[in-house]
C-alpha cells in the first residue's frame, strides 16, 4: 500500500514519487511545483476535513485531501544514511 | 504600433508592475475571439507608442483552464515586439519552467525577476547572468511594489523594443507540443539559483500558526470579516444614504422649479425618470469603492487564500469555495459589489454559481424594509423573530440555490491555490483597484440601471393624467393582468404595484408604499396595519426577500457574467422560488386557520 500525501503525517519531510492523476491537473499541479522528486511536507490540515497545506519548495499550496490522496510520496529518513 | 505584453504567474506580482509601468491610463479591452477583458493602456516606450497588454496569470502554456486558453488565443492570434516574463523571485524552483516554455513561443522574450526583496530576505541567491546565459534573453531583478530596479527593468523593456522594431506572432506549433522540461528545469535551477538548506520560520509561518489555527482559525476569520463588514458598511451605507438625501433635496430645489413649465410627461421624465436613474446609479459609488479598498486589502495582503483553507470543508459540499462565502457574507450589506467581487474566482462556473447565490443575502435595502413593516404588522415582541426568520430563510436559500443548481454550473478546477506569504499591500494599489472597480460599474450597469428606472417610471406613471402608481397606469392595469398571480399568495393589486417599484430598489419600496395609499409616511404603519393580517404581511416580506433584490445587482450579473443566460435566470428563479415560498406559507396558514 503506497503512502500518499493525504496520509503523510503533518511535519514530515517526503518526496513525490508520482501523481496519479489526469493530464490537465498533473500540468496544473506542476505548475505549482508538486511534481516528481520534488520535496513537500504537510504543514497543516483543515478542520472538518478540508484541505492541507503543503510546503513544496519555497511555495506553499492549500489542496484538497481528495487531490492530495492521489499523490503518492516516500517519506525522507530524518538521518543521512550512513555508507 | 508597438505591442508588449505581459505574461506570469498568479501572485508574482505582474499587475502591480503593470500599473507602475502604465500609471492610471489603463483600460479595460476586448480582442477578438477572448472572451475575457484584459487591461491594456499605451505609453511611450523608446520614443515610440506602445501598446502595453496584461495578460491573466497562468502556471502552465500548455493547459487548458480558461485563462491558460485566453492566454493562448491571444498569443496565437496578436502579434507582439515582446514578452515581458514576471516571475517570483523567491519561487524561482518552480517558475522558471514558465520561462522554459515561453522560450520555445520564437517570440522576443525579456524577463523581470519580481519581489527581489523577498528573495534577499529568504537567503536566495539568483546569478542572472548565468540565467540569461542559458535562456538566451534578458534578465533583471526588481520589486514592482516598492519600485526597486524600477528605472532598470524599464531600460531593458525599451532596449528590448529597439533590438525587435517587427510584430511576430508566437509559434502555435509551440503550444501544442508539451515538452517534458523537468531535467531542464532542474539543471536551470541549480545552477542559477542558491538557497538555503534550512529556511528559517518566516514571520508568515508565525502569523498562521494563530491565524490557521484548528479552533481559532474560524472565530477569527468571522472576527476579520465582520471588522471589515461594519467599515465597508458602517462608512458606505450612511454615505449612501446621505447622497440619497442629497439627491432629493437637489431635485426640489433645483430641478423642479426649473422643469415646472414644461409639460406634465416631460416633466415627469426627466425629474423621476432619468434623474432617479442617474441617482440611483451614483449613490452606489461609495460603498462600491469602500468594498473594493477592503477587498484589495484582503486580497493583497494574502488573507483570501487562508479563507478558502479554513471554510473549504462547509462550501465545498455546496459545490462552492472560500471565495464565495466571502463574497456571500458582503452581500449582507450590499449585494452589487459583492457580485463584481466574484472577479477574484477564476472558474467562469463557480463565478456564475456564486453570482446566483449572492442575492438571496438580505441586503441592507431589504433590511429597511422589513424593519417598517414588521414594526408596523407585528407586535413587538414578534417582530425580532420575524426578521430573525427572514435572515435564517435569506442563507437557507442561497445553499438551496447552490445544491440544486451546482449541477449546471459544474467547476472542474480542483481547489489548488497558493499560499502566498503575509503582505502588506500598498495604498497605492488599493487606490488602484478601488478607482478602477468604480468606474468598471459606472461604465458597465450605469447605462442599464438608468434604462431599467426608466421603464418602471414608465410603466408606473404613463398615462400621464392619471394618478402615478394608480390604477389607471400601466403598472395597475398590468397588476390588475396579473391578478391571478398574486392573489393565491394573499396580495392584492396595490402590494403587486410596490413589488413592480422594488424591482428597481428596495429602499423605494416604502415611498412606493406611500404614493400607493396615498399616505405620508407617518400615516403609512397605521395603514399598514389596518390593511395587511399577518398572513398577508409575512408573504408581502417573503416575496420582498426572495426576488430580484434590485436592478443594479441584475445590471452588475449581466456585466460581469456576460452570460444572456445567466442573467434571465438570475431573475427567473429567485421569482419563480418567491412566489414558490410565499404561496406555500400562505396556503399552509389559511389551511391552520389563521
Amino acid at each position: 500500500m503506497p503512502l500518499t500525501l493525504s496520509d503523510l503525517p503533518t511535519g514530515m519531510p517526503a518526496t513525490v514519487l508520482a501523481l496519479h492523476v489526469g493530464m490537465e491537473q498533473g500540468r496544473r499541479m506542476a505548475g505549482m511545483g508538486l511534481r516528481p522528486g520534488m520535496h513537500v511536507r504537510v504543514i497543516r490540515r483543515s478542520p472538518f476535513s478540508g484541505p492541507l497545506q503543503v510546503r513544496v519548495g519555497h511555495t506553499d499550496i492549500i489542496l484538497r485531501r481528495s487531490d492530495a490522496s492521489r499523490i503518492e510520496v516516500v517519506p525522507e529518513t530524518r538521518q543521512p544514511v550512513q555508507a | 504600433m508597438k505591442r508588449v505584453a505581459l505574461l506570469g504567474m498568479p501572485n508574482t506580482g505582474k499587475s502591480t508592475f503593470f500599473n507602475r509601468l502604465t500609471g492610471a491610463g489603463a483600460r479595460v479591452g476586448n480582442w477578438p475571439g477572448i472572451t475575457v477583458d484584459l487591461l491594456s493602456a499605451r505609453i511611450l516606450l523608446a520614443g515610440q507608442m506602445v501598446e502595453v497588454v496584461d495578460l491573466p496569470g497562468i502556471y502552465n502554456l500548455h493547459g487548458f483552464s480558461e485563462d491558460e486558453q485566453v492566454v493562448r488565443r491571444f498569443l496565437e492570434t496578436q502579434p507582439v515586439n515582446l514578452l515581458v516574463l514576471i516571475l517570483n523571485a523567491s519561487q524561482l524552483d518552480r517558475q522558471l519552467a514558465l520561462a522554459l516554455q515561453a522560450r520555445q513561443l520564437g517570440v522576443p522574450l525579456l524577463i523581470l525577476l519580481n519581489m527581489a526583496d523577498e528573495a534577499r530576505k529568504l537567503g536566495i541567491a539568483i546569478d542572472t547572468d548565468t540565467l540569461e546565459r542559458m535562456l538566451g534573453s534578458p534578465v533583471r531583478l526588481m520589486s514592482a511594489k516598492f519600485g526597486t530596479h524600477h528605472r532598470e527593468a524599464i531600460q531593458a523593456l525599451e532596449d528590448a523594443l529597439r533590438a525587435h522594431p517587427e510584430l511576430r506572432r508566437a509559434d502555435a506549433q509551440a503550444f501544442r507540443e508539451d515538452l517534458h522540461i523537468e531535467r531542464a528545469l532542474d539543471r536551470l535551477v541549480s545552477e542559477s539559483v542558491h538557497t538555503p538548506v534550512q529556511i528559517p520560520p518566516t514571520v508568515t509561518d508565525r502569523l498562521d500558526q494563530v491565524m490557521l489555527h484548528p479552533w481559532l482559525g474560524i472565530p477569527i476569520l468571522l472576527l476579520i470579516l465582520f471588522a471589515l463588514f461594519q467599515t465597508v458598511y458602517g462608512l458606505g451605507t450612511p454615505l449612501q444614504d446621505g447622497m440619497e438625501w442629497l439627491f432629493g433635496h437637489l431635485r426640489a430645489a433645483l430641478l423642479e422649479p426649473a422643469v415646472a413649465d414644461l409639460p406634465r410627461g416631460l416633466r415627469s421624465f426627466l425629474a423621476e425618470g432619468l434623474y432617479d436613474g442617474l441617482s440611483t446609479v451614483l449613490t452606489f459609488l461609495p460603498v462600491i469603492a469602500l468594498f473594493f479598498l477592503a477587498m484589495a486589502i484582503v486580497e493583497d495582503s494574502g488573507y483570501l487564500a487562508r479563507v478558502a483553507f479554513l471554510v473549504d470543508a462547509l462550501m465545498s459540499r455546496l459545490g462552492l469555495d472560500g471565495r464565495a462565502f466571502v463574497m456571500q457574507l458582503m452581500g449582507f450589506g450590499c449585494n452589487v459589489p459583492a457580485i463584481m467581487g466574484t472577479r477574484i474566482m477564476r472558474s467562469r462556473n463557480l463565478r456564475a454559481l456564486t453570482m446566483l447565490v449572492i442575492p438571496f443575502s438580505l441586503c441592507s435595502a431589504r433590511l429597511q424594509v422589513f424593519l417598517f413593516i414588521t414594526t408596523a404588522v407585528f407586535t413587538p415582541t414578534v417582530a425580532p423573530f420575524v426578521l430573525l426568520g427572514l435572515y435564517v430563510l435569506s442563507i437557507v436559500l442561497a445553499m438551496l440555490t447552490a445544491l440544486l443548481w451546482r449541477g449546471r454550473y459544474v467547476s472542474h478546477e480542483p481547489l489548488l491555490l497558493e499560499l502566498p506569504p503575509y503582505r502588506l499591500p500598498t495604498a497605492r494599489f488599493l487606490l488602484h483597484e478601488s478607482w478602477r472597480a468604480t468606474l468598471q460599474f459606472l461604465r458597465g450597469a450605469g447605462g442599464f440601471i438608468v434604462l431599467g428606472v426608466i421603464l418602471v417610471w414608465f410603466l408606473t406613471h404613463y398615462p400621464f393624467e392619471a394618478q402615478p402608481a394608480g390604477p389607471a397606469t400601466l403598472a395597475g392595469r398590468l397588476a390588475d393582468w396579473l391578478e391571478p398571480v398574486f392573489a393565491p399568495i394573499g396580495l392584492d393589486n396595490l402590494l403587486a404595484i410596490a413589488l413592480l417599484f422594488g424591482f428597481v430598489a428596495k429602499e423605494i419600496v416604502i415611498g412606493a408604499l406611500a404614493v400607493i395609499y396615498s399616505a405620508g409616511p407617518d400615516q403609512l404603519q397605521a395603514i399598514l396595519a389596518s390593511r395587511l393580517d399577518s398572513v398577508q404581511a409575512m408573504s408581502f416580506l417573503l416575496f420582498t426577500l426572495i426576488y430580484t433584490p434590485c436592478l443594479s445587482t441584475i445590471a452588475t450579473i449581466r456585466q460581469e457574467g456576460r452570460d444572456w443566460r445567466l442573467t434571465v435566470l438570475s431573475v427567473a428563479w429567485p421569482l419563480l422560488l418567491a412566489w414558490g415560498v410565499s404561496f406555500t406559507f400562505v396556503q399552509v396558514a389559511r389551511a391552520l386557520g389563521y
